[in-house]
């Protein structure tokens, strides 16, 4: 039988293969291999490429390596985005592996943040899960945790324990039973073809006649274009860890089991491919 | 959620009786609504009531359950040479007919139906049954003489015989208005009646289900209904108790607390009521708080007393309890009612003076009795929310009747209520608290017109009615002796039944009513639309469908602190039902969208993983460790508590897969030492309970085998738990096991209450070689449960220590097991209530008599430890007490009517009568306490059960109802109808009609039923099958003989059973043309439990192996060597325990490959020869000494204990 935990899992335990190259202008001492790695789709690219840097680094000259980013076909990658949420974003319907070039020079100021340590990591994911709280409870059970807490859910996430992370987290899933869910779900919803860098609203799980929001409530009110008209062609796809939720799905069990660590359910919105 | 529904009861001005359940939202009118109330007084199971007929109601809720009583006479004959035995007796023998002690003539014809709310459930039939043994047909026993003793043979010195004629009558007015009438003398009998009151059930449990019924009569006289029980549930006759005055109101409290009103204005209080007398002794007069007010109203709990004075301000008696009924002195408590009423757990409610709304008096537990706040209950009734509904519908149809537009504009206002009520009404407690009696008029009405300004027109028809409080209050102001002396001015609180002719009212009339009457009240009604813009514009529901309330009971209401009532918001249907429960497998879980989820989920992982598996990890597993500091039971001696370091290391294998060491730093000679642990090797982590320690201990097979478990203690139970938490999380990873348990599972129960399940792999039954039962993995799944049954199709079935039938929801984990080891959707609160016992052991010595008092812990076998515990308990901090200690009567052997027990010496058996040979005595002490808890189990309401078998498997496919079978608490032998997969609870009860009260019953393949009564007979029901499920009648099966049966099992073609003394039987000579079966083979001694599975395999808890006389703790054990020609087996393999109660192998229908099973038949064959040494089904030397291993104190400190 299958149990709703093993959504949790699936979405923890997410990969993607990944292939990192040199960008051909950087200035090497010698020839740059690619490096090959398996990415967890639910954390940070500043927080797993350590073994990229040091790989690189090795082929070039100390003064040449300062802050390294990423980019792929030309887009830098935002780095406080989780990784899945950048390839679904930006790469997926692409053949695997995911090819990421990697830079150390011309740091895109106006496109990227800047991520000098760890902390700045932490800080942000922090933030977040701050933010999906006040969203979810009014703060109230982010609040109530202590700072070791605090700190479990960030070790949980940096080093790959789903257990550790869930045995905290699961306090931020939860919601008095006489409510049918949270207050607000956190939510973002991305699409490429905007300028604007995310959608970001306020939006109930439960409906005043007291149905359950489903996915295709969310974006009927928050993102109408994005809803394939009523016999018309499915111009995009709605992807969430790399599948398309039906439309029917109910965005608080979305919102419980489909969340990024950071308890926000980061939506993608593409173009669907024309093969 | 999960807590029993109950009922609170309340009576509108209108004397409508309506019930509002605890898990509901809307007070419902009682389905008998022909008569009309002025009181009512309900406990769990029924309630009584007094109507406008000043006439004595019962209602006795129906059940699937009837109530019967067994009439008997006896027949008796005295043998002459001529002709036999015959009708003819000796002038100095008895009646033809008596009873049985032959004293009383008793003819057939004699017996009548008591009241006609009885009828004959058949006619006389002679009973072929003496002391668990059938008798030759006819039922004859026959004896030398009267009196004598009788023996089912007949012998040649029998000169007299008799035989027992039964026959039951059914009270059939259930779920109505029952009125009592009285056959006693006329003149004795009560006036027309005032007040009633309801309660004494604690007192005693004899006979079953005796309720205390006490009235008030309207010249003042206090009367006491005689034998009302569950078997006769409207009592025999009124008895009157004499009173220091004329009283007014009586109020009887769950237990000893008894209290009147006098109309003088004090309280009497009744003193000396205990078990051997329920009436109680005398009176003790308690004044009024102040002498200008009398108290007007008393309600009593347990340990409380609440009282309305006639100024109406509310007191709280302080110092109660059962040896001080009086009290010490009174409080004044803040709010204004008509009346309050105490309910179960000292709950309590009252109707509010101004608004004559129902409030419940919040945060009353057991360390704080008074309560904090009073709240209202703004639940609407059953038949507003039809009107609202339909006007909706109407409106929306565009039809536009003023009536209607009003209703649907406060709908309106309902439902904003609903969504923005993040403050509760807070406007109504000023009110209550402080405004004066006149202003508050006022308030309220202004509150109602403040709510809409569009309301306004419609509120000029409504507020009247609000002033219907005023219209009777001053009356009661007035005319305050008057209104308490003359019975027609008694009725001042429901003033309609006198002038109002409609009966069957509806709401519609009920608004027009107050209509009239607001011309006679102008000045009323000024005070209103003065008052009407200026305060409380927050206040949302609409006072136009508030119900005026005149009375409320709550004694059959069962809240408490952990309760979550939907009183007091007004909801709408929608919501609630999003969140009705839905049982078994819930169509949520095979919904299109989630099954889409996990396949596109499954598909990514494949497209995203499978040809990249070489790649480089971004993230190290690296090693997590916890640590922390634990006591451990040292392994050497003397053994104690010795503090030591713990670490828990964990580590991901190449694989992936998880594994973890435990290790134990402890120190020997000053020397550092560990100890380890693979948590792979683990079978079982159990919850140990005593020494008021939190511990727990661990299991591997090893230490299965030496009986020698590793035991560690936690400072807090929440240190405890989350160890536990986190070590069976680890030894199920490590074991790959997550998920619902299968439907093959073996499920078992500690003496602890704590449920565990195991997998059982196919080699478990049968294979080359047989898994030993020592290295089964148990994990423990939430709940608190007495037994458990279940059966090859999932349904499983468990019953908790308060009798509680609970039906498993296919979740898992709850209690302590949170997060990811439990599932989300299906686990519910659970509640048990458990006895912790002690027993207060006394010496006689020639000159003081019996002394030397001392207390000992429950647990009778640690007699050894010598605890003194002087009443107080050891820590159990997941229980709550909810009760004082009290002697506890139902032991086994009898007590007198103290208590006490006698025996010649400690320790020994003892009995309940003081013989010349006795020195020594005992009593019990009981406390009552409760446990709360969660697990995958919803409650199945309402009948408390004893025993449940189901039917182990049957080819039946998935819609067909499953067989169910149940003992109640009462002895009722019940069949569960509408069983299926789908619904694993069914729907109803079938009663199957017994002639005595059944402890047992088992329901094999094939529909095979049987069943143990009380006195040890052991029944074969007849054709039962899935068309006639609960068969045609009853076959009388000898037992054993010289036992008498306690349990049965059936599985495929095996039956066993398990006798009084602990002697496990095999039925010999099943056939399925012979079902009943031909003798009975002894198998085994020191059995406490059996459970036959579907494959006939034979499980049982074994009780204490021949030479270790303090080892009662059960273990489970596993038969082997069963073989279709060999069914019941050669030896035992020991498994988990001690300290195990119940074990189901029902379930586990796996059977080996059919290939191996023939290669090992030999070999089998050859086994249990080797092994058969031991007459108590001692099996060979290794296992025999595992049992043995470490007894005496050792093996009871290892186990669970019980």
């Amino acid at each position: 039988m299958t149990d709703d935990k093993d959504v949790l899992r699936d979405v923890w335990f997410g990969r993607i293969p990944t292939c990192f190259m040199l960008y051909q202008d950087e200035i090497t001492e010698r020839e740059a291999e690619p490096y090959y790695l398996l990415l967890p789709r639910i954390s940070y690219l500043t927080l797993v490429t350590d073994k990229v840097k040091k790989h690189f680094q090795k082929v070039m000259r100390q003064e040449d390596v300062t802050e390294i980013w990423f980019e792929y076909e030309g887009t830098p990658l935002k780095w406080h985005f989780p990784i899945g949420l950048l390839f679904d974003l930006h790469a997926s319907n692409t053949a695997l592996p995911w090819n990421i070039t990697v830079h150390f020079k011309n740091f895109p100021e106006k496109d990227l943040l800047h991520c000098p340590s760890k902390d700045v990591i932490e800080a942000h994911f922090m933030a977040c899960v701050k933010e999906a709280d006040a969203l979810k409870h009014k703060s109230q059970v982010i609040n109530e945790m202590q700072k070791k807490d605090h700190k479990q859910l960030w070790m949980g996430l940096q080093n790959d324990k789903f257990d550790q992370f869930w045995a905290i987290n699961r306090k931020l899933m939860e919601y008095p039973p006489e409510d049918s869910g949270f207050r607000y779900i956190p939510f973002r919803i991305y699409q490429v073809t905007t300028e604007r860098p995310f959608i970001q609203k306020l939006f109930r799980p439960v409906a005043a006649n007291g149905q359950l929001n489903t996915l295709g409530d969310l974006l009927k009110e928050v993102c109408p274009a994005a809803i394939t008209p009523e016999d018309g062609e499915k111009k995009n796809q709605v992807m969430v860890h790399g599948i398309e939720p039906m439309l029917e799905t109910p965005v608080q069990w979305l919102s419980e089991h489909m969340s990024y660590p950071d308890n926000f359910l980061h939506i993608s919105i593409i173009p669907q491919p024309t093969d | 959620m999960a807590i029993p529904n109950s009922l609170l009861w309340a009576v509108d001005i209108f004397g409508r009786v309506y019930t509002l359940s605890t898990a509901g939202q809307y007070w419902e009118l009682c389905k008998d609504r022909q008569l009309e109330f002025k009181r009512v007084s309900a406990v769990k199971h029924c309630c009584w009531g007094i109507a406008c007929d000043h006439q004595v109601y019962a209602y006795i809720f129906s059940s699937d359950v009837p109530i019967r009583y067994q009439e008997e006479t006896y027949e008796n004959q005295r043998w002459n040479p001529v002709g036999g035995f015959c009708e003819k007796l000796m002038p100095s023998d008895r009646w033809q007919w008596s009873d049985v002690s032959g004293l009383k003539h008793q003819q057939l014809d004699s017996f009548t139906l008591p009241s006609p709310h009885w009828e004959w459930e058949s006619d006389w039939y002679v009973d072929e049954n003496i002391g668990g043994e059938p008798t030759e047909k006819g039922g004859w026993t026959y004896a030398i003489d009267f009196p004598a003793t009788y023996a089912k043979d007949k012998k040649w010195n029998s000169c007299v015989r008799r035989r027992r004629w039964i026959r039951y009558r059914r009270y059939k007015s259930r779920d109505t208005w029952a009125k009592i009438s009285s056959h006693d003398d006329p003149k004795q009998l009560p006036d027309p009646f005032n007040d009633i009151s309801i309660g004494g059930w604690e007192i005693t449990d004899e006979p079953m289900g005796r309720l205390s019924v006490w009235a008030v009569s309207l010249q003042g006289r206090v009367w006491y209904r005689e034998d009302v029980c569950h078997h006769n549930p409207e009592g025999s006759s009124w008895s009157l108790i004499a009173t220091p005055g004329e009283a007014v109101q009586i109020s009887c409290g769950p237990y000893d607390l008894l209290w009147a009103t006098l109309w003088e204005g004090q309280a009497i209080v009744r003193e000396g009521i205990d078990r051997n007398n329920p009436q109680g002794i005398s009176w003790t007069i308690v004044e009024p708080p102040s002498s200008e007010n009398g108290i007007l109203h008393v309600s009593v709990g347990v340990n409380v007393v609440w009282a309305v004075t006639k100024d109406r301000k509310v007191w709280f008696r302080r110092g109660v309890n059962s040896h001080n009924p009086c009290g010490t002195s009174w409080i004044e408590m803040v709010g204004e009612m008509m009346m309050v009423n105490v309910g179960l757990n000292d709950q309590v409610w009252g109707i509010g003076c101004e608004d004559r709304a129902v409030y419940f008096r919040q945060g009353v537990t057991p360390s704080e009795l008074s309560g904090k706040t009073w709240k209202a209950i703004v639940s609407g009734r059953e038949s507003d929310r039809s009107q609202t509904g339909s006007s909706t519908s109407l409106l929306s149809a565009g039809c536009f009747f003023s009536d209607d537009v009003r209703e649907q504009m406060s709908l309106i206002v309902q439902s904003d209520a609903d969504i923005s009520s993040d403050t509760e009404s807070p406007q109504i407690h000023p009110n209550l608290a402080d405004t004066p009696l006149s202003d508050a008029a006022a308030t309220i009405n202004g509150n109602n017109g403040g709510s809409q300004s569009a309301e306004a027109s419609a509120n000029a028809a409504v507020d009247p009615l609000d002033s219907a409080p005023e219209e009777a209050s001053p009356a009661s102001d007035n005319g305050e002796k008057a209104g308490l002396e003359k019975p027609e001015s008694s009725a001042d609180q429901d003033p309609h039944p006198a002038e109002l002719q409609w009966t069957n009212i509806d709401l519609k009339e009920a608004h027009k009513k107050p209509l009239l009457s607001a011309s006679t009240f102008p000045e009323t009604s000024s005070l209103s639309s003065l008052g009407m813009f200026s305060v409380g514009v927050e206040e949302h529901y609409g006072a136009d469908e508030h119900p005026l309330w005149a009375w409320v009971c709550g004694g059959g209401c069962l809240v408490d602190s952990h309760s979550s009532l939907k009183w007091f918001t007004l909801q709408s249907g929608l919501l609630s039902s999003v969140q009705s429960l839905s049982l078994s497998i819930s169509p949520a879980q095979t919904t299109a969208w989630r099954k889409q989820i996990f396949q596109q989920l499954s598909e990514r992982t494949k497209r995203e993983l499978e040809n990249f598996r070489h790649y480089e990890q971004a993230i190290e597993q690296s090693v997590w460790v916890k640590t922390g500091t634990l006591q451990w039971w040292r392994s050497w001696k003397p053994h104690k508590w010795t503090d030591v370091r713990v670490a828990l290391e964990q580590f991901t294998g190449n694989d992936g897969m998880r594994d973890s060491i435990l290790f134990i730093y402890y120190m020997f000679h000053e020397e550092k030492k560990y100890l380890h642990v693979f948590l792979n090797e683990v079978t079982i982590l159990v919850e140990v309970l005593n020494d008021a320690k939190h511990s727990f201990a661990l299991y591997t097979p090893e230490r299965t085998k030496q009986r020698w478990p590793i035991r560690l203690a936690a400072t807090t139970e929440q240190e405890m738990h989350d160890w536990l938490a986190l070590l069976s999380m680890s030894c199920c990873e490590s074991r790959r096991i997550q998920g619902p348990p299968s439907h093959q599972a073996i499920w078992s129960i500690t003496c602890k209450g704590d449920v565990f399940v195991s997998e059982p792999s196919p080699e478990l039954e049968a294979a080359p070689h047989l898994m030993p039962c020592d290295q089964m993995f148990w994990r423990q799944i939430g709940g608190h449960l007495r037994l458990i049954e279940c059966n090859s199709h999932g349904i499983v079935w468990g019953i908790g220590y308060d009798h509680t039938a609970w039906v498993y929801t296919g979740g898992y984990g709850g209690g302590f097991i949170q997060g990811l080891a439990s599932s989300a959707d299906n686990i519910y609160m659970q509640s048990d209530v458990k006895c912790v016992y002690i027993y207060e052991n006394q010496r006689w010595n020639p000159v003081t008599g019996y002394s030397n008092r001392t207390f000992h812990t429950s647990n009778y076998n640690a007699k050894g430890a010598e605890e003194e515990v002087k009443g107080d308990l050891p820590a159990m901090p997941s229980l709550s007490v909810v009760s004082d200690w009290y002697i506890d009567f139902n032991i086994s052997g009898g007590t007198d009517r103290e208590g006490w027990q006698y025996a010649a010496d400690f320790p020994t058996s003892y009995h309940g009568h003081k013989t010349m040979k006795d020195f020594v005595r005992r009593r019990r002490w009981a406390r009552k306490c409760k446990i709360i808890t969660s697990g995958p189990w919803l409650e199945v309401p309402p009948i408390s059960l004893w025993d449940i078998a189901i039917i182990p498997s049957s080819a039946a496919d998935t819609e067909e109802s499953i067989a169910l079978w149940a003992v109640s608490d009462k002895g009722d032998v019940l069949c569960r109808l509408g069983v299926t997969q789908q619904n694993p609870a069914g729907t109803s009860w079938l009663h199957v009609g017994t002639d005595q009260p059944f402890i047992s019953v088992s329901i094999g393949a094939f529909h095979q039923v049987w069943a143990v009564a009380r006195d040890g007979s052991t029944f074969y029901r007849g054709s039962v099958s899935p068309q006639k499920p609960a068969g045609d009648c009853w076959y009388h099966i000898p037992s054993p003989p010289k036992q008498k049966l306690k349990q049965v099992s059936v599985g495929r073609t095996s039956m066993l059973a398990v006798d009084k003394n602990g002697n496990l039987w095999y039925r010999q000579g099943i056939t399925p043309s012979y079902p009943q079966g031909s003798s009975w083979d002894h198998v085994s001694n020191n059995i406490r439990k059996v459970s036959v599975g579907p494959l006939d395999q034979v499980w049982v808890i074994a009780d204490k192996v021949q030479g270790s006389h303090s080892l009662s703790c059960g273990t489970v054990c596993h038969r082997t060597g069963v073989q279709p020609l060999e069914p019941k087996g050669a030896s035992w393999d020991y498994g988990i325990g001690g300290g195990w109660e119940h074990i189901t192998v029902r379930g586990n229908a796996t059977e080996a490959p059919k290939t191996a099973l023939h290669e090992t038949s030999e070999e089998h064959s050859a086994k249990p020869t080797d092994l058969e040494d031991g007459e108590n089904g001692g099996k060979g030397n290794h296992s025999k000494t595992t049992l043995m291993v470490n007894e005496g104190q050792e093996l009871e400190r290892n186990s669970v204990n019980c």
